[in-house]
Order: C-alpha cells, then structure tokens, then sequence
C-alpha cells in the first residue's frame, strides 16, 4: 500500500509528460488542469493508505 | 502608475475592523483551551500540545500557505508564466511525505518531550555540535522568511493609499504583543478567522473575476498573447530547458518545507500521530486554493492591469475588479495572513533558541517556567530584528536570503529524517555533510547572482536544476562516506558512548 504514496511524485515531477496545451478543460490548458487533478487524486491516494494501515496502539 | 494616490476609506476601514478583531482574539487566546501558558514551554510554544485534526489543518494551512504566497505566487506567473507554477507540483508532493514521516517524528516528540528539531536530533545522536547546527539553520533561515511576511503585508497596506512605515511598524508591536502574552494559541485562534477569509477571497475570485473577464479561455488567451509579445522564457507552458529545473524545484522545496521551524511547531503542536496522517490527506485543500490563486497572474492581463512591480498584481487586480469594501476585505485577509506565519515563525525560533542555545549553553539547569520566560523574551527579539531589516535594508536583500534560507534549511534534511528510520549514520558524519551542503549550495547560489540554479555539464550536455536539491545529494553523499570512515576509525559500540 505504501508504494501509492510514490505514485505523486511520479505523475508531477515527470514534466514532459504533461507539458502541453491541449487537450483543454473548462478553458484550462492541459498543463494546469493535470496538475490541479492531482491535488484531489493525491488526498484520495494517502486515504487508501491511511484506511489500509494498522492503526496506532492507544497513547 | 501611482498606487499610493489617496487612502481608500471603506477599504481602510473593512480593514481596520477586521485587524481590530484578530487583535482582541490574539489577547483573549491566552484563555483558549486555558493552560498555565507561563510555567512551561509546551504551554507557550505549542500551545499545550493539544491541537486537534481540526485547528492543526488550520494552524498549518495557516503557517504554510503564507500572505506572501498570496502575493509572490501570482506576481511569479504573471511575470514568467508556467514556471511560477511549480508552487503547485511542490505543494502536492509535500503531503505523501509528511503523511509517511511526521508521525514517526511526532511520536519521538510526544515520547521524549521534544520541543523543536535540534531537540529531536541531539535526543537521536547524542550530538551537541549537530544540534546547534540544526537550530542555527533553523534560525537562520526563519528571520528572512518573517521580513517577507512584512513585505506582503506592506504591498496592500500600501495599496489602499496608505504610505510611510508606521502602519506596518504599529500593525508588527500588536503581533508581538499578543504572541508574548499567548504564545502559538494566538496564531491557532487567529488562522481560523485567516483561513477563512482567504477561502472567502480566493473563491469570489476565481468566479467572479473570470466572468467579468470572459471566461478562463480568454484569461489563458490574453496571458498567451502577452507573453508570444513579450517573449524570453515565458509562455503558459514550460520550455524545454525549464522542465528540470521545475520539477527539481518542486522537490527540493517540497522536502524543506517541513524542515522549517514554523511547520515542525504545528507538527509538535498535534494532538496524535493521526491528527497529522489526517492533516495530510486534507491539506491539499489549500493546494487547490493556491493553484487557483496563482492563476490570479493571468488574470492580470485579461483585466489589462499594469504594474511597475509585479508584487502589485494582486492588490492592483481587487482594486480594479472588486467593490471598495471586499477589496477591503481581500486586503485585511492577506494582512491577517502574515500575521500568522509570522507568529509562528517566530514562536519556531524562540524554541530553537531557548531549548538548543540557552538551555544547552547558558542555562543547563534552567525550569520549564524559565524556558517559557526566555522563548517569550527570544520571539520578541526575533519579530524586531525581522522589522529592522525592513526598515532599514533594501527589500531585495529579504528575497535573496529567503531564497538562501530555503537551501539552507532543506540541508537539516539528513539530520532530522534519517534518524527516524535509521541509526547508520554517524553524527559527525552528518555534520560534515550539513557544512558541505551549505557551502557548496551558498557558493553556487552567489556566484550565480543568487539565482536558485545550478548547471552541470554530462557528456557534452548541461543541466540546469536547483541548487538545494543538488546541495541536499552532496549533503547524503558526504554524510555517507564520513560515516564509513569515522566507523573505521571509532567504531560505534566502544567509541560512541565514550565520546559523548
């Protein structure tokens, strides 16, 4: 479950896989509206991990 | 075109209001989640540790996401473009990291009662020489970070018409004030009123601004025309030599940025471990907010606003577009802005300097209600020096040590996380790892004209990236070779111990 946490890292820091103009969204070019989806897609990623892991003993 | 023709009164009075407000809150804070907030530094300096998911996501959204971001970020894409977006990139990354580390740092904390960074490092190796390393960077790299605080809040004091220094100075002694008598539950208590009129502000923004201008196909269109005209290594996409120094940029920022002193106080402010795990999966929250901020850069040429500074951008594009009193508004809720980094800012150092200079030093012997006297005597200090360089010293000189001090810090890096998961690394190894880290970077950075890149030529290409991740894998690098050696020549079992 972990490893869902490199996959960011991944999908932002590999640049010229979305540097781009098109395909647009909403008027956004493709370069912007990527990078916002991966603020949502992030949040979900470290959930799944957060829910998959063993929880804390108690303090 | 003149900013500071006349005071902007119902601007300056939505303004006044609202800072009038965040001053009572700042002062009744110390009744907050009462505590004895001076008989000990876990009182004054993290606020009891006690902060819940809630007010730690507003404490931390709060001390990250800085006034001056609301107004760097934006004058940054309004002069380049796509590359001042690599604020976006670094502020999703950051929280995959902070989800997979702070808890481990956290419970080290709650287990040993540790207040700052260095606490944590000397706690793992035993190093009085590391530990003043860390909180010197710590230090160091937390005063110009606050004079940028000052800078932000200057730009829209400014921009309603109101001129000279004394506003800013008057505005800076309240914060000092209310952070001496309440320490970080004054900044807690305030994000709340902060965040959510940034929220208010960003979200009327990025609607209603775009509507009046023609939507976000023109916005994008007027930006892409400015800069075909104005050409150079602008363009609402990257060009083929930015892509690694974005990328790297990103990075780099995104491992300092828990590094800081402001950031890691919110950490050990938390309640639990899972206050922080859940913080990481809700933060992005602001990630989203700035990303749509910083498009308030395109905005400015769809609305045709000019500037002699870029700074303005923001200040100039609510002036144009909104009524007097939400510009008003906009305005107090940056101010407000930089009040709360700026607290915790100087909380974070305060700590440093209390627990890894007086107490290791002067002071050994020194109470918990002596530690919570001296960090209230220390933040005081802290917030004058920040207000004397910008009275006194040119403005550009906080930029470039705000851009130094994030190399800087991002070379505590090993120090603090490896121990976490890791006791290979030797102390004096990491030592010498931070000193080369530092000097390396420091020189490249100056000797570039302190510009945050560096090139290096492989096989007959160059690439250019920034300089603190480069500094950070010279760091490792050295930190690892000097730890083999100094196994060699003392191993650890017999020779550590004795040492210390």
């Amino acid at each position: 479950m972990w490893i869902l946490l490199l996959v960011p890292f991944i999908g932002l820091l590999w640049v010229p896989f979305y540097n781009f103009a098109e395909p647009s969204l909403f008027g956004f070019p493709f370069f912007y509206w990527y990078q916002l989806a991966w603020v949502p897609i992030s949040s979900l990623l470290i959930w799944l991990v957060y829910r998959g892991r063993t929880p804390d003993q108690a303090p | 075109m003149a900013l500071a023709d006349q005071i902007e009164w119902v601007s300056l009075s939505v303004f006044i209001f609202f800072f009038a407000l965040v001053t009572v809150m700042g002062f009744f804070a110390a009744r907050w989640k009462a505590g004895p907030v001076n008989e000990h530094l876990d009182e004054w300096g993290l606020g009891g540790r006690q902060f819940g998911t809630w007010i730690t996501w507003f404490l931390v959204g709060g001390d990250f996401y800085t006034a001056y971001t609301v107004i760097a970020v934006p004058a940054l894409v309004y002069a380049v473009g796509a590359y001042g977006f690599f604020a976006l990139p670094y502020t999703v990354i950051v929280y995959p990291f902070v989800f997979a580390v702070m808890p481990v740092l956290w419970k080290q904390a709650h287990a040993n009662g540790h207040v700052t960074a260095a606490d944590a490092v000397y706690g793992t190796y035993n190093s009085r020489g590391l530990e003043l390393a860390v909180a010197m960077t710590g230090m160091v790299a937390t005063m110009p970070y606050i004079a940028l605080q000052l800078i932000g809040m200057g730009v829209v004091i400014k921009a309603m018409g109101v001129g000279g220094e004394l506003p800013l100075v008057a505005a800076f002694i309240i914060l000092a004030l209310y952070t001496y008598s309440s320490g970080l539950r004054a900044p807690a208590l305030i994000a709340f009123v902060k965040d959510i009129m940034i929220y208010i502000v960003v979200l009327v923004a990025v609607v209603v601004v775009p509507a009046k201008l023609g939507g976000y196909g023109a916005v994008f269109a007027a930006a892409n025309d400015a800069f075909t005209a104005k050409g150079g290594a602008t363009g609402l996409i990257l060009q083929p030599a930015q892509m690694l120094p974005y990328a790297t940029l990103a990075l780099g920022s995104a491992l300092a940025a828990f590094m800081y002193p402001h950031t890691l106080t919110g950490i050990f402010a938390s309640k639990s471990a899972d206050t922080i795990r859940k913080n990481a999966i809700l933060l992005p929250a602001y990630t989203l907010l700035l990303g749509l901020i910083a498009l308030l850069g395109y905005m400015a040429y769809a609305a045709h606003i000019k500037v002699s500074s870029p700074n303005d951008v923001v200040p100039m594009l609510f002036k144009a577009l909104f009524p007097s009193w939400f510009a008003g508004f906009a305005f107090a809720a940056i101010a407000i802005g930089a009040l709360v980094p700026a607290a915790v800012m100087s909380i974070g150092a305060a700590n440093l300097f209390t627990r890894n200079v007086w107490k290791s030093y002067v002071n050994p012997g020194i109470s918990h209600a002596g530690e919570a006297a001296v960090a209230k005597i220390a933040s005081l200090v802290v917030k004058v020096g920040a207000l004397a360089f910008i009275l006194f010293l040119p403005t550009q000189y906080a930029l470039d040590l705000q851009l130094l001090g994030g190399l800087w810090i991002l070379q505590t890096f090993p120090a603090l996380v490896f121990g976490l998961f890791t006791r290979w690394f030797r102390a004096e190894g990491l030592l010498l790892g931070w000193a080369a880290g530092i000097g390396w970077g420091s020189w490249t950075a100056w000797s570039n004209g302190l510009k945050p890149l560096a090139t290096i030529d492989l096989g007959g290409a160059s690439y250019v990236f920034y300089v603190g991740l480069g500094a950070l894998i010279l760091n490792i690098a050295v930190a690892a070779v000097a730890t083999v050696i100094v196994e060699l020549i003392l191993p650890k079992r017999t020779g550590a111990t004795a040492r210390s």
